[in-house]
């Protein structure tokens, strides 16, 4: 799988999320900084966690208008995979490339602990695991309480789009939900961080299956 | 001749706000009796190097619709003073 990892000032899971794809078989990611216009040829474009721009304004609000996301967009319209990991899952909303907001958790307190997520739906970025599965990754935000109005939910819902769900919901996410997919299932953003639970000295190895199943479809 | 902007930015009624909530706990905490709710929101003061106060309302409004708030759980109140 060829892959590229965006990079904005600010960022700060971006090697994380390199080696994360890496273990799981893909081919070391191009680093690809906010300023670039273009993408390289890639299966999979990662925005990863961090704190694009300061969260100036509103989290993710910079980075999303920022010239690569562009190109990002351009990738997602031809059906190429993107995911979105805690900061990026807020870039992909404030692009409106996923529906929703993520605001303010509702303790409002920075929540950093690991969480356990069960995966309700089969995608392209859960093809390895079964539905019903749980697993244990950590979380680790500030605004990761998902919110989108009545008929939205209503629709992420009726389609099968809401692919993670909180066991125990730690932020006051609207139906519980920890990760969404756009309409085409092609585009993921998930608030807690697979890639931090890839290796023996992590809290589980919960999250590599699903970057194998990134490596499985993208072959 | 300038024109400043100034662009109020409020959550959409409905959308849950911890933060004031937060504020409306520590006023109660401090004896502020009776305040109903409290809602926090963002105040964006712009110059423009602009006379026209119609064109600089559009310009201002497609700021905000760009930018300065998140429409799908923000909405925003434009007023300009040349």
């Amino acid at each position: 799988m060829r892959s590229a990892v965006i990079v904005f000032p600010g960022s700060n899971r971006e090697h994380d999320a390199a080696r994360a794809i890496t273990l799981a078989g893909g081919k070391p990611p191009h680093m690809v900084w906010h300023t670039d216009t273009e993408l390289p040829a890639v299966d999979l474009v990662m925005l990863p966690g961090g704190f694009a721009h300061g969260d100036y304004l509103r989290a993710g609000a910079m980075a999303a208008r920022s010239p690569v996301m562009r190109a990002v967009a351009d990738h997602a319209g031809r059906g190429g995979l993107v995911l979105g990991v805690c900061n990026g899952f807020q870039v992909l909303t404030e692009a409106r490339l996923l529906p929703g907001a993520l605001m303010r958790n509702e303790g409002l307190t920075f929540l950093c602990k690991p969480v356990r997520l069960k995966v309700e739906a089969r995608t392209a970025f859960t093809a390895l695991y079964d539905r019903g599965d749980e697993i244990v990754v950590p979380a680790a935000h500030h605004d990761g309480n998902y919110r989108a109005d009545t008929a939205t939910l209503k629709r992420l819902e009726d389609e099968g789009r809401v692919v993670v769900r909180y066991t125990h919901n730690p932020n006051g996410s609207a139906n519980d939900i920890a990760g969404i997919v756009n309409e085409a299932g092609t585009v993921m953003g998930l608030m807690p961080h697979p890639e931090n639970a890839v290796e023996p000295i992590h809290v589980s190895r919960d999250g590599l299956a699903l970057f194998e199943s990134l490596v499985a479809v993208a072959r | 001749m300038a024109i400043k902007a100034r662009v109020i930015v409020t959550l959409k009624p409905g959308v849950l706000d911890p933060q004031g909530k937060a504020i409306e706990g520590a006023l109660s905490d401090l004896g502020f009796d009776g305040v109903g709710t409290a809602r926090q929101g963002k105040v964006i003061d712009l110059t423009l190097d602009e006379d026209d106060v119609e064109a600089a309302h559009a310009a201002v409004t497609k700021m905000c619709e760009d930018l300065l708030a998140n429409t799908v759980v923000e909405r925003y109140q434009i007023t300009l003073e040349s």
